[in-house]
């Protein structure tokens, strides 16, 4: 039965205003029924307020054996950090 | 047996939850699904909290030292005070989600009526429990409409469900001395008010699952006086084991 289910991703925000995080997967026959199932998998220990989920053939991802060119180019250009520059302590989450 | 009739109330609505729950509990493992296995736990884990604090607050009003699982697991099968229809057995799939979903719509009306309870003691836990139950009914009542209105497998077995326990239903409404004390005394709740609007309920849910409207025929009804099916037994049996054998074992 499980087998013939679409997997979902399951994102959950723990409070407002926080966003949703990914949590995991679950198996539902429909979005309904998946929500119910990521109710009962993911926020039985109060992790959260809001729950979305998506199919997860609806997730278009990137290719790892692509990871060197995607990602790697990024490396040496450590000047895309904003670590030259003095932030004021009022600023937090940085 | 204490004659206040709040012992007996607290004590009826322990062991329905308490008789459900345990039920549920015996899908762990067993669902047809892993997402399936941990809704039902999570059912019976909500019953399981309701009966403990229903039977915690039996204990002190009866005022000899039982508390709750003194009086869950060391009182014999014609003390149980629940209803029938939640010691049915599990069956299939559809046996136990119309079991569910008769029970919790009934349920959800009786907690919101419980809420206004004069006595705090009832009407704290109703207030928290009727949010738990409301999911339940919905869970469950989502259930039906699909294998009502799945293939025709399921709508056969779901035919043979509520032919089961159809029968099972008028005991949940039925008034007795202890129901009308408490209703009196501004405590309980008048079961037999309810029934409309469980009929309107229900039968909106089986048009949707393309399932007949049922009829009251062959009532049956005892579990409040202890007269249970043959079913209750084994359950208690399973339960009650390991307390019994081992009464001083701890976690």
């Amino acid at each position: 039965m499980s087998k013939d289910w679409p997997l979902w991703e399951v994102f959950i925000r723990a409070k407002g205003g926080l966003d949703h995080k990914h949590a995991g997967s679950v198996h539902a026959p429909d979005g309904e029924m998946a929500l119910r199932h990521a109710r009962d998998t993911y926020t039985r220990r109060m992790e959260g307020v809001s729950l979305w989920v998506v199919k997860s053939s609806d997730i278009v991802s990137s290719d790892p054996d692509a990871a060197g060119q995607m990602f790697e180019p990024a490396k040496d250009k450590i000047y895309r950090h904003p670590t030259f520059y003095d932030l004021p302590d009022e600023v937090k989450h940085m | 047996m204490t004659h206040d009739p709040s012992f007996e109330y607290a004590l009826r609505l322990g062991d329905d939850a308490l008789v459900l729950g345990q039920r549920l509990g015996e899908w762990c493992g067993h669902a047809p699904t892993i997402e399936v296995d941990l809704s039902l736990a999570n059912l019976g884990l909500d019953l399981i909290g309701q009966a403990m604090h229903f039977l915690g607050v039996a204990g002190d009003i009866e005022g000899k030292g039982r508390d709750a699982d003194k009086l869950a697991f060391f009182r014999d099968e014609l003390d149980f005070t629940n209803c029938l229809l939640v010691e049915q057995p599990n069956g299939d799939f559809a046996q136990t989600m119309t079991r569910q979903w008769l029970y919790s719509t009934y349920q959800a009306l009786f907690f919101d009526a419980l809420k206004a309870s004069s006595d705090a003691r009832f009407a704290e836990v109703a207030d928290k429990a009727s949010k738990e139950v409301r999911y339940h009914a919905e869970l469950s009542a989502d259930w039906v409409v699909r294998l009502g209105d799945g293939t025709p497998e399921s709508h056969q077995r779901m035919l043979g469900a509520l032919d089961w326990h159809w029968r099972f239903v008028p005991e949940l409404f039925a008034m007795d001395a202890v129901d009308e004390a408490m209703v009196s005394a501004g405590v309980g709740v008048d079961k037999a008010a309810l029934r409309p609007a469980f009929d309107a309920r229900v039968n909106a849910v089986l048009d949707k699952a393309t399932l007949p409207r049922q009829d009251d025929q062959r009532p049956l009804r005892g579990g409040r006086k202890g007269h249970h099916s043959e079913h209750l037994g084994h359950l208690l049996a399973t339960m009650q084991h390991i307390p019994r054998s081992h009464p001083d074992a701890r976690w």
